[in-house]
């Protein structure tokens, strides 16, 4: 077995991406930034399943982080259609355009 | 390992945030596709190759070429993304911490420290088409679901002719 | 068919309830026909219950009949009950047989009135409440009767409510009426609190058991039931709204503020006159009030030439003189002239409302005259009502009745020389404004056209009431006479007999004949002023001093000028005042609040995705931190 790293250190930095994830989520305007801070906060929790994975010893974490994956691919793929969409219909990718919903 | 484990981590927190705050949107896309091969080399120092060439492949190679292709396709130029006043960082910015501080608190009261062990891709093939074959079944479902729903969703045909609706801009030229 | 008695009132209450529930679906005639016929049924029932009553008299000369109980709560266990003794009989058949003729009388008075059914709806209402006061049992019933009929007075004096006078007549009767029902029921919380029962037999009972004679609980509930009485019929100090409710229609005057509701103060103490025994003081009180009250409305009617006013007046007038009666504890003679008075005074204001409608609408008496040829029969049923209300010797019902008050005022051991000589002059004072209606409406020269003749509905109660003011006095003759007298048989199973002195037992001959006198005295005055030298009276009227008096006269003596001072600016002032105050900035700020709250709801529904991503962020974030540590 090669020494690995601490799997604490792993779940740090997922921790830290995933903070820096959500605060883009939040901050920004344009749709296609937000569908990619989506991604960085999906890849984070993937990064903290592997970390486990590799604590234990199993090879459950990388599985899920297989399906995370998928699922990620999906999401990234209705989300882009979604935006061509958005695009057409309020000419903006500006994600505050999209009050239709108002009151 | 260490060694290298910091160094891809830095790179990759750095990246990150370069990503979330660049106005210009394909500089965004290319330094995600940075701290995704940064986050595959932490995969390897983790023991975890199989996923760390997953990661090279799959997700900095045809997810961000997905995102890639997407903003060619809408023909997005810098002039799209907005220029984010750094007032609008504080509340995100404070929630950011917050979520940090909680995980890091959970993290480290937790009982990962310890070093850990690697695992080789046959392990993981074992277990996926072991125990997991079901999901496996169920991704390509729905990956296929993924693809005919984004077929159908980003389809001309039906785009209703709403010029004047409220919330849009006035039609530019390249009208779709 | 004394077991048919709670038809009397059920049936107009019937009436009641069908005319509201088709009120829109009726025609004219469908809804005369049910507003007068429940009466009519009722009066027939009434009349089968009376002389049933009368022929075989129930043993202890009274008829109880229980419907069921109203409610069981602390003791306080009231039952709807009706009672039916001598007095309640009288009171019975004078209030469905003069109702049942005032009815009559306005399916054509009203006939071109839109609220047609409405009228009917309110009188019949009326009825019922009237009927369940005089028949209840027990004193909450009687008070429930009691609002009953105060609230059908305010809904009919104001039944042309576009008018605001007639509104704010209504509001002024309801409101000095209410200053006397509360006293009223302060009496009852009174009665209940000491004896803890209010059904009326057995409290007279325990009064006279539990309490002595001059005791002073028995003075303060007798004095308070004796304020709710003046309140309901307008004595002073409370008799400021009678005049003011002749803003109503005619018939409405005639029944409710003649022959029934303005007695129904009189029936209260003749009923609880066990209590008024025991506080003599309380009951002289009753007698003075009594005199100075129509001394006061006597001179008070001199003066008006609002032909509906004299009457009102008039009408406060008699009532003190029952009141003196009550005073004296001449109980059944009270009743008797309750009887004579129903009869004339509604006969009078029934013509008092053909006159005015078949002069186009007009009150005022110096606008009318010469009316003796043009409305001969109305005239000569004025005639007899006059008369009967001036005591005219030996032909009138009214003689009889005023005669034995004003012998009872004397010779009962109650009495006095006072009480007997403001009668006396009362008499003659309302021989001269009778006679003085009677010359100036009737005779002189015309001054407005009679554009109307009255019908069969309307002259055919007119016939009817004016043979009772006549003959109706016959059945209580005084000794002198023949002392045939069997009302007064009939009454005394039910009240207690007058005690009186030696001298002048059911008054002498003698002392009769001074009321006669005064009364054809007051006659001849009124015809000198009146018919023969009118101008000499016009001309007298004019002078300064005589025209102050008249005014002073003319507006109640000035007492509706102390009250609006005394009473109704403060309370104006007060209500301006007050009308911020603890409760309102709670309540508006309730409001406030909810449209705040609301504002703030719906601001939150900006459709913008990103206020909901941070909203849901934050949740997040603290669903986290309460996972992990937020157990406890």
């Amino acid at each position: 077995m090669i020494a690995v790293v601490s799997a604490g250190h792993g779940l740090a930095l997922a921790a830290i991406l995933f903070a820096i994830g959500f605060a883009g989520l939040l901050a920004r305007r344009n749709l296609i930034v937000v569908l990619a801070s989506i991604e960085i906060m999906l890849n984070a929790a993937g990064l903290a399943f592997v970390a486990a994975g590799a604590r234990w010893g199993q090879a459950d974490g990388q599985v899920m982080f297989f399906f995370i994956l998928t699922v990620a691919a999906a999401e990234v793929s209705l989300g882009l259609a979604l935006a061509i969409s958005f695009r057409r219909y309020l000419r903006r990718l500006d994600v505050d355009r999209a009050e239709r919903m108002k009151g | 390992m260490t060694f290298l484990f910091y160094v891809a981590a830095i790179v990759a927190v750095v990246a990150t945030l370069l990503v979330v705050t660049r106005s210009n949107l394909v500089h965004a896309l290319l330094y995600l596709i940075v701290s995704l091969t940064a986050v595959a080399v932490v995969f390897y120092t983790l023991g975890a190759p199989f996923v760390a060439a997953l990661e090279v492949i799959i997700y900095a190679g045809a997810i961000m070429m997905l995102f890639v292709f997407a903003v060619i396709l809408l023909d997005l130029r810098s002039d799209e993304a907005e220029r984010v006043p750094a007032r609008a960082w504080i509340g995100p910015a404070i929630l950011g911490v917050i979520l940090l501080v909680e995980l890091t608190v959970a993290v480290a009261s937790s009982h990962s420290g310890g070093p850990g062990t690697s695992v080789p891709a046959q392990r993981v093939g074992e277990t996926l088409f072991g125990p997991y074959v079901i999901g496996v079944e169920l991704a390509s479902m729905l990956l296929l679901a993924a693809l005919v729903g984004a077929r159908h969703v980003a389809d001309r045909r039906d785009e209703p002719e709403e010029p004047d609706a409220p919330g849009n801009g006035p039609p530019d030229e390249a009208a779709s | 068919m004394l077991s048919l008695l709670w038809l009397v009132p059920a049936l107009p209450a019937a009436g009641f309830v069908i005319l509201t529930l088709f009120n829109r679906h009726l025609s004219r005639r469908a809804a005369a026909v049910i507003g007068v016929g429940s009466i009519a049924l009722s009066a027939y029932f009434a009349l089968s219950a009376g002389l049933d009553f009368m022929v075989n008299p129930p043993a202890g000369h009274a008829y109880r009949q229980v419907l069921w109980t109203w409610f069981d709560v602390a003791g306080l266990r009231p039952q709807i009950a009706f009672y039916l003794d001598a007095m309640t009989v009288v009171f019975m058949l004078v209030i469905t047989g003069v109702g049942l003729l005032i009815h009559l009388y306005s399916a054509e008075f009203m006939r071109d009135d839109a609220g047609f059914t409405r009228f009917f709806m309110y009188m019949n209402l009326f009825v019922a409440a009237m009927l369940v006061l005089v028949l209840a049992d027990d004193l909450l019933l009687l008070y429930l009767g009691w609002e009953g009929v105060g609230l059908c007075s305010y809904l009919l004096i104001s039944f042309w409510h576009t008018d605001p006078k007639n509104v704010y007549a209504g509001r002024k009767a309801f409101i000095v009426t209410r200053v006397g029902d509360t006293a009223l029921v302060v009496g009852l919380f009174l009665l209940f609190t000491d004896l803890h029962t209010l059904q009326i037999q057995p409290l007279m009972a325990a009064a006279q058991q539990h309490w002595a004679a001059g005791s002073g609980v028995a003075a303060a509930a007798a004095a308070l039931l004796l304020v709710g009485a003046l309140g309901k019929s307008a004595q002073l100090p409370l008799q400021t709204w009678l005049p003011d409710a002749m803003a109503g229609p005619s018939p409405v005057s005639a029944l409710i503020h003649a022959a029934t509701m303005v007695t129904a103060g009189v029936y209260l103490i003749a009923r609880t006159n066990v209590l008024f025994s025991l506080a003599p003081d309380v009951r002289f009180t009753v007698a003075v009030i009594g005199t100075l009250t129509l001394l006061y409305a006597g001179l008070s009617a001199l003066a008006q030439h609002d032909i509906k006013r004299v009457l009102a007046y008039s009408t406060i007038s008699q009532i003190g003189y029952m009141f003196l009666a009550l005073g004296v504890a001449g109980w059944s003679v009270a009743i008797f002239h309750f009887m004579t008075h129903a009869f004339f005074k509604a006969l009078l204001f029934l013509s008092a409302g053909v006159v005015i409608e078949s002069l186009g609408g007009e009150h005022d008496i110096f606008r009318m005259g010469g009316l003796r040829r043009r409305l001969s029969l109305v005239f000569w049923t004025f005639l007899a009502g006059a008369a009967s209300l001036s005591a005219l010797p030996l032909v009138t019902a009214g003689f009889y009745s005023k005669d034995e008050i004003i012998a009872t005022s004397l010779g009962s051991v109650d009495g006095g020389v006072w009480l007997w000589a403001g009668a006396l002059a009362g008499a003659f004072i309302t021989s001269v404004y009778a006679f003085r209606l009677v010359f100036i409406v009737f005779f002189g020269e015309t001054h407005t056209e009679v554009t109307s003749r009255p019908g069969r509905r309307m002259t055919v109660p007119l016939v009817i009431l004016g043979v009772l003011s006549l003959v109706g006095g016959f059945v209580w003759m005084p000794e002198w006479m023949g002392g045939f007298d069997p009302l007064a048989r009939f009454l005394e199973t039910a009240l207690p007999t007058t005690a009186m002195t030696g001298e002048g037992t059911g008054g002498s001959a003698a002392e009769a004949l001074t009321g006669m006198v005064l009364s054809l005295a007051g006659i001849a005055l009124a015809w000198l002023f009146w018919m023969r030298r009118r101008e000499a009276t016009a001309a007298w009227a004019a002078r300064p001093v005589v025209a102050r008096t008249q005014r002073f006269l003319l507006n109640g003596w000035g007492f509706d000028w102390l009250y609006e001072r005394a009473f109704v600016v403060p309370v104006k002032w007060f209500a301006r005042v007050a009308r911020d105050d603890l409760v309102e900035p709670v309540v508006t700020g309730i409001a406030w609040l909810n449209v705040r709250g609301w504002q703030t709801l719906s601001s939150s529904q900006n459709g913008r995705l990103r206020t909901y991503l941070a909203v849901a962020g934050v949740g997040f974030v603290a669903a986290v931190a309460f996972v992990m540590w937020g157990w406890q």
